[in-house]
């Protein structure tokens, strides 16, 4: 049931609108409401799953999105107010995922892939280039090769 | 009784796909020719029935037929016509009888176009083709069955979710199936030469083809969904890397890979095992995307109503498929033969180079997608992997990549020469740095994001690199302009389409730069008459009036927008209300310049006489939809390439032997 | 070594595989509390028209309770009030209410027309502080909270007989040990 609910909640908050904060929400100080904006555009929305709170009309989203706002102008650091709302809703709030023994594997993994990668390409060249490599061409060859190309254009 | 024969014709096509998967396939195998021609027919057959259930569906939709239980959910009488037809992939059961019809249509474009492809590897991918054929139709059959009839029918449908009920979106699904099932043509012929255990230039110059073909329609898809997204949602934003979204990006890394590995075989018979991994992984990521967004094993904004029973079948489909075709790469690829030299700093170099970083580009978004899923089920909590991760991960492992696709074509094949191509490169190197610091100088140095010099650098340096190369080709400067001219349209289509494509993706690149970087908003509470100046353009809302859409009631504001004093635009941004289903749905006003997008949003009243309006200047956005359809067109272009003409040799041989016959 | 290699996609397809059966039989939707465990975050929150007392957090200490945060626009609040009901005939437990997001007028008229299930009842107005400090998702969520004020368990969702049995009574009878 709950989850069916979840689901309209989800279908609403995407079949309208979605926009980012109202104007009463936002803060005066043009400097402050870009730094909320910014905290929240980090912050998942939880209803909906797949948006930051900045960006969902959900309305536990615009809770979040005022006491991100809150925060904001009582003088909290921007670390302070990421904390608060983790401190609630733990580490899934965060669309960016911190950087933990449990992530290790996301965040290390494409770098490994890649490593794994250039590694595979490395041998590959190696064996062949290297095995089946004619002997270099001597000054004459070179010569004659790049008048050839000239000739030819290099297409 | 038209759905009960759509019903019938679907059980028809599964016959027929059982006939068509087995008896080539064994024909082939004992090189029994009657055997094997019989996969031609069947596919002929195969299109037949499944387009005549296909027919019956949309039959259902057009005439608004309620009595069939997928119409009444998903369609209603009031709707137009358009999206009376779209209905039919609106939804889970219709978008998949669409999955099967296009499958089919392929299947009849192979036995059509196929003709001079030997008998062998003609009928293995056929039979293939139908072993996919029969998966997805005992699939649509036994859970997803869309000719349910409700008994007594409704007076009018439930309707269509009003954010589908858009020019944007009712195209975009076909696009993006097309593009998906266009991938198992590459599939079913790197099947059929595993079987065979042969690769070679002849099936890498028939796999490109196809291969093109689902590119560019994917590319389109993508392109539709997201032009959507930036339009309907209101807020401009374009990419949100949700799961859906990447469902449909990881094929096209892949098919993009398999693109440009497939010519490293036709011109230089090498990358055989890599470019038939490809093909399997293309369609494999096709089929994975089709399982995250009908299972509901992720959360994304977008999916379809989810079923587990229904995800049990498509995850079952798809381990079959890929377990099948993957054991088989395990066992044949080995004993493909090598192939010759293969040196780094050589064009066939450079395509592998960023093959591997493609590649790597596709793990990354599948790590990116499945990590919540893979945390969740080792017990490691609840993760959420969003656009800030893909942002900071994927963008960065692609950097090095466009560097190079301004370097690689420029290398010659077999031995190229890195610094003659650098020396060549001077002017586009020089003037993407300036570029670049142009950028961080006029953005106010660390005022502004970095990373905006770095991506504008990029694109000019992408941009210029592909222009260099066609200079190159054409010898601009070199030869009098005529003669380069006579050169220019003498090019290979297939070089001009790259050419297209590569500029296009510069465009993308600079457009999608810009609009992160210096998007200019303002969110207001805006009285009738009051003016509000965004990035120079003065938006003065005069009136907010009442206006009914076909489905819909709508609030239009009218926006008077000047530009330095002079008079702009009209701007009409609606707030719509859907009648069936009551839905409300945003319709920004959007107007394009060379710089970038005005845009115009109508919010909620906020008082009499005042509403809240949201005003955005989008730089360079139109410049990322100029650069898709310069990709698409590139695609396009290649595609008409002569060499691309599958039937061509034949027909060329056809009139040689009728002129021997003849003398 | 090369033939490893070969092997390596069928190989990653077989362990994606498992966590995909694993994952048809997870719900993506179903968000723990990182707050068990912990004390129950300190409220003060005001009376519904009508009421005695609002909320505080020390009305959470010295014995087990029950926090049902609610509200009278929540379908399925409504859904889960007559076993809320029926708990309080028991006398089990005593219920705290938490009307999240709600006018007080509407919340207090609620709670007349369908009866009143909890010991005391706060007014959490958005954008809802109190119901943000317990880590709310949605409405009805409920919390078990001991002796000693910490919350020990969390519930989504409505309140059935079957939860109720099954879920919450032998957990706080352990904890009223």
């Amino acid at each position: 049931m709950r989850k069916a609910l979840a689901l309209c909640a989800c279908l609403l908050a995407l079949s309208g609108p979605v926009l980012a904060a109202d104007p009463d929400e936002m803060l005066k100080d043009p400097a402050q409401e870009a730094r909320a904006e910014k905290i929240g555009q980090g912050l998942r929305c939880l209803v909906c799953q797949s948006e930051s709170i900045e960006n969902s009309n959900a309305d536990l989203a615009r809770d979040l999105r005022v006491i991100v706002r809150e925060r904001v102008k009582a003088g909290d650091s921007d670390r302070q107010v990421v904390g608060y709302v983790v401190a609630r809703y733990g580490d899934y709030v965060l669309l960016k995922p911190p950087f933990k023994a449990r992530t290790l594997v996301l965040w290390g993994g494409p770098f490994a892939l890649l490593l794994g990668a250039l590694g595979v390409l490395v041998v590959f060249f190696r064996r062949r280039s290297a095995a089946g490599s004619p002997p270099p061409l001597t000054p004459e060859e070179i010569r004659r090769l790049d008048a050839l190309l000239k000739d030819s254009g290099n297409s | 009784m038209i759905a009960e024969i759509g019903h019938f014709a679907l059980i028809l096509a599964l016959a027929v796909a059982l006939v068509q998967a087995s008896v080539p396939l064994i024909g082939a195998q004992r090189g029994n020719a009657a055997w094997m021609g019989l996969a031609g027919p069947a596919a002929v057959a195969q299109f037949l029935c499944v387009g005549i259930a296909f027919a019956a569906l949309m039959h259902a939709y057009v005439t608004s037929d309620f009595s069939v239980l997928n119409v009444a959910q998903n369609s209603h009488s009031l709707k137009p016509m358009l999206y009376k037809v779209a209905g039919l992939w609106g939804n889970h059961e219709g978008s998949l009888l669409l999955w099967i019809t296009i499958l089919a249509v392929f299947g009849l474009a192979l036995t059509a176009f196929g003709g001079n492809l030997p008998p062998g590897l003609k009928a293995r991918a056929l039979a293939v083709q139908a072993m996919i054929a029969v998966g997805f139709l005992l699939f649509i059959l036994f859970t997803s069955n869309p000719f349910l009839r409700l008994d007594p029918p409704p007076m009018d449908g439930n309707g269509l979710n009003p954010m589908l009920q858009d020019p944007g979106l009712a195209f975009h699904p076909p696009f993006l199936y097309l593009g998906y099932v266009g991938f198992s043509m590459a599939f079913s012929f790197a099947i059929a030469a595993l079987i065979e255990g042969r690769v070679d230039a002849a099936w890498a110059r028939w796999v490109r083809p196809w291969t093109l073909a689902a590119w560019l329609f994917l590319t389109c898809g993508i392109a539709l969904g997201s032009w959507w997204a930036y339009y309907t949602l209101g807020w401009g934003g374009w990419w949100y890397w949700d799961p859906v979204e990447n469902a449909s990006f990881m094929p096209w890394l892949a098919g993009t890979a398999l693109l440009h590995s497939a010519v490293v075989v036709e011109k230089r018979d090498a990358l055989k095992s890599w470019t038939i991994l490809l093909a399997i992984v293309a369609f494999g990521f096709s089929l994975l995307g089709t399982f995250l967004v009908r299972s509901g094993v992720l959360t994304s904004v977008h999916a379809f109503a989810t079923d587990p029973a229904r995800g049990a079948f498509i995850l079952l489909l798809l381990l079959a498929v890929l377990g099948g075709s993957f054991t088989l790469y395990a066992v044949r690829a080995p004993s493909l033969k090598l192939g010759g030299l293969f040196a780094p700093l050589s064009r066939e170099g450079a395509l592998l180079f960023n093959n591997v970083l493609m590649a790597t580009g596709a793990g990354t978004v599948l790590l990116g997608t499945l990590y919540p899923l893979i945390a969740d089920a080792l017990n490691l909590g609840k993760v959420s992997v969003g656009a800030p991760f893909f942002n900071s991960v994927f963008l960065p492992l692609m950097a090095p990549m466009v560097v190079a696709m301004a370097i690689g074509p420029l290398l010659s094949w077999k031995r190229g020469d890195l610094a003659g191509v650098l020396g060549r490169l001077k002017f586009a190197l020089a003037a993407a740095v300036a570029g670049a610091a142009a950028v961080w100088v006029a953005q106010g140095g660390s005022a502004g994001p970095w990373w905006a010099a770095a991506g504008m650098g990029l694109a000019l340096w992408l941009l210029l690199g592909t222009l260099t190369e066609l200079a190159e080709r054409v010898r601009l400067f070199r030869l009098p302009l005529g003669q380069s001219l006579q050169r220019a349209s003498h090019l290979p289509r297939s070089a001009w389409g790259m050419t297209l494509a590569h500029g296009g993706l510069a465009l993308v690149i600079a457009g999608m730069t810009a609009s992160s970087a210096w998007k200019s908003e303002s969110v207001q509470n805006q009285k009738l008459g009051e003016t509000v100046t965004v990035a120079g353009y003065a938006f003065t809302l005069t009136a907010v009036n009442a206006v009914k859409g076909p489905n819909y009631d709508a609030q239009q504001a009218v926006f008077q927008v000047s530009k330095d004093g002079r008079p702009f635009a009209e701007m009409r941004p609606e707030k719509r209300i859907f009648i069936m289903p009551p839905r409300p749905a945003t319709d920004a006003a959007i107007r394009g310049t060379l710089l970038g997008d005005v845009y115009a949003v109508l919010g909620d009243q906020a008082g009499d006489g005042v509403w809240v309006t949201r005003l955005y200047f989008n730089p360079m956005v139109p410049w990322m939809w100029a650069g898709a359809a310069l990709m698409v067109l590139g695609g396009l272009v290649s595609l008409s390439d002569r060499r691309h003409r599958i039937g061509a040799p034949a027909r060329a041989r056809a009139a040689a032997a009728a002129a021997a016959a003849k003398a | 070594m090369r033939r490893l290699l070969y092997l390596l996609p069928v190989l990653v397809l077989g362990v994606l595989a498992l966590f995909f059966m694993k994952g048809l039989e997870m719900d993506p939707h179903e968000i723990p509390s990182v707050l068990l465990n912990t004390p129950a975050p300190a409220i003060n929150l005001a009376a519904l028209p009508g009421h005695d007392h609002g909320l505080t957090t020390d009305d959470l200490k010295g014995r087990v309770s029950v926090v049902d945060i609610f509200g009278s626009w929540c379908v399925s609040c409504a859904q889960e009030h007559p076993t809320l009901l029926a708990i309080k005939e028991t006398g089990i437990v005593p219920i705290y209410g938490i009307d999240w997001r709600d006018d007080p007028v509407k919340g207090a008229e609620w709670l007349k027309k369908n009866g009143d299930p909890y010991e005391r009842v706060g007014l959490d107005p958005a954008p809802g502080h109190a119901s943000v400090d317990f880590g709310v998702t949605g409405a009805p969520e409920s919390f078990i909270v001991d002796k000693g004020g910490i919350i020990r368990w969390k519930h989504i969702g409505p309140i059935t007989p079957e939860v109720w049995e099954t879920e919450l009574l032998p957990k706080i009878r352990e904890l009223q040990k």
